[in-house]
């Protein structure tokens, strides 16, 4: 590969999110920007190997790109003679901060927190925020998002074409919300960067390299966001939690197989995450009162802070299940909860509280609930009931990664 | 842009319980109100209970009238309102504003932009 071509391809890897935001902002339309935005890469193509390479590659594009609408929008304008309202082009009401949105190493304005709100605007569907996020922020090409999703690419450029429109016409604006907005539309952006995240993180099926692709690409948007918005402790929380959790991807597998985090040879995870998420974590929590991502990254750090399983707090962790509850009291919760009451406070507890929510009726088609029964009941010794409820489990189970990991427990309570 | 605000409720036959009712009327007053005053109410109406629609359906070319409305569910469409907003997010403020709550039911508002026609009737 030329050099120039490598350059170029770093560039759109690196900073297509941040040229897109300012193109789309002069545009007004999300079409007319990648349009503008491809022209311009290919320009760069037949100019930098005889110029050379600029020494602000980004602003080459983003200028070259931006001749190019405005050029298109003039030949529009004698061609209709009423030209439609740039939309886009309103003013943000953001004045609380402009300091978060300046990054002067590239001497150009930084549009993306805008884009993130867009993308992740609550009035288009969560598979829709996903795609278009993934797309137009983490600059990943439509092959790529459907190879990682496992759909057809006809299928996730459909859901990114009707995204668009919607913008369009349902006029979605492009800004930043106003402050007595922003911690409702902040709660959707995390909640896709975390979508993501899990989407790469958990282990369900695909090309495994493309997983974590996923992962890393969550990461770095969560980075950009609390890049963008340093005050909200749930954005460093957020990527807290995904670095800590990702800290344990070599050890989570092996062969091909889950591994429980009890069995996970601990000298795999990867200290420099755990690190940075520890840190990240306190500035979190220096922030104000913990949130929920707050709260599942302290979770994830008492098992991080664990050499071995038998130093794990389960108490600690058993409270901030409860503390959790108290945010969203949802069973799935309580279940966890009950689990690491199991191992903090005793079995018996334990198997009284999963009883308790088995009882409710709520989650009885919830595999993980006759999973987690049955693990305390191996533990306890009860074998057959153990077996039996890891049999209901098995029913119920639909990844094959859990159903491998399923069967092997059973036949060991069996055996 | 004009934007359509459908207001779907839990429908009873002789409207709202009389407890229910001066609240409602007080919040739809508070929104005409203010919409009027920022002159950006184009149209509001309420409609009457689904018992009175009829529904034509065109059948192979042929009418067929039907007695009712075209979905059964148990939230109806209740009345509508037309403001002109800046954007979607103006819009979803102003819903926010709209009751649609009957019953003990919650209701919702979907929220539409207006088309343009390409010839309107005068």
């Amino acid at each position: 590969m030329s050099e120039v071509q490598d350059a170029a391809e770093r560039l759109f890897r690196r900073e297509s999110g941040r040229i897109i935001a300012t193109l789309i902002r002069i545009a007004g339309s999300f079409d007319k920007a990648e349009e503008a935005m491809q022209e311009a890469f290919a320009a760069a193509l037949t100019s930098w190997p005889e110029k050379g390479i600029p020494n602000n590659p980004a602003a080459w594009i983003t200028s070259v790109a931006q001749r190019k609408l405005i050029d298109q929008g003039r030949r529009q304008r004698t061609w209709r003679e009423k030209q439609e309202a740039i939309q886009y082009e309103t003013p943000a009401h953001t004045p609380f901060n402009a300091n978060d949105m300046e990054d002067t190493s590239l001497h150009l304005p930084d549009d993306r927190l805008r884009l993130i709100f867009t993308c992740c605007h609550p009035a288009l569907n969560p598979e829709a925020q996903v795609a278009l996020t993934l797309r137009t922020l983490g600059g990943l090409t439509t092959q790529e998002i459907a190879k990682a999703f496992l759909l057809a690419e006809p299928a996730l450029a459909q859901r990114l074409v009707r995204a668009k429109r919607k913008i369009q016409e349902a006029r979605i604006p492009y800004e930043v919300p106003p402050p007595e907005r922003l911690a409702e539309r902040l709660q959707s952006v995390q909640a896709v960067i975390y979508l993501i995240f899990n989407e790469g993180y958990s282990a369900t099926a695909g090309d495994r390299l493309v997983r974590e692709d996923l992962c890393a690409e969550a990461i770095r948007l969560g980075r950009l966001l609390r890049q963008l918005l340093p005050r909200e402790g749930e954005n460093h929380a957020l990527v807290a939690l995904m670095l800590l959790h990702d800290s344990r991807r070599l050890a989570r597998v092996r062969d091909s197989r889950l591994v429980t985090l009890e069995k996970q040879d601990r000298t795999l995870w990867d200290q420099e995450k755990i690190r940075e998420g520890l840190e990240l974590l306190d500035l979190a929590l220096r922030a104000g009162p913990a949130g929920p991502y707050a709260i599942q990254a302290a979770i994830a750090a008492q098992h991080a802070r664990a050499r071995m399983p038998e130093q794990t707090d389960w108490r600690q962790i058993a409270a901030l299940y409860g503390m959790l509850l108290d945010l969203n009291p949802s069973p799935v919760i309580a279940l966890n909860q009950a689990a690491a009451i199991a191992m903090g406070h005793g079995l018996e507890q334990g198997l009284a509280r999963v009883e308790a929510i088995a009882a409710s009726g709520n989650l009885d088609g919830y595999y993980l609930l006759h999973a987690a029964r049955a693990d305390i009941l191996a533990r306890m010794n009860r074998r057959r009931e153990a077996a039996s409820a890891y049999r209901r489990a098995l029913e119920l189970v639909t990844n094959q990664v859990e159903r491998e990991f399923l069967t092997d427990r059973l036949a060991a309570v069996q055996a | 842009m004009r934007y359509m605000f459908l207001i779907y409720s839990q429908e009873t036959l002789e409207g709202p319980p009389p407890e229910e009712l001066d609240g409602l009327i007080h919040a739809h007053r508070n929104v005409m109100d203010e919409a009027r005053a920022r002159n950006v109410l184009i149209a509001v109406d309420s409609l009457k209970p689904t018992i009175t629609s009829t529904t034509v359906r065109k059948i192979d070319g042929k009418l067929t009238t039907f007695d009712g409305p075209f979905a059964e569910t148990k939230e109806q469409l209740a009345g509508y309102y037309v403001i002109d907003c800046r954007d979607l997010d103006e819009a979803i403020e102003w819903a926010r504003k709209i009751p649609a709550g009957c019953r003990g039911g919650s209701g919702c508002i979907e929220i539409r932009p207006v088309g343009d026609l390409p010839v309107r009737g005068e």
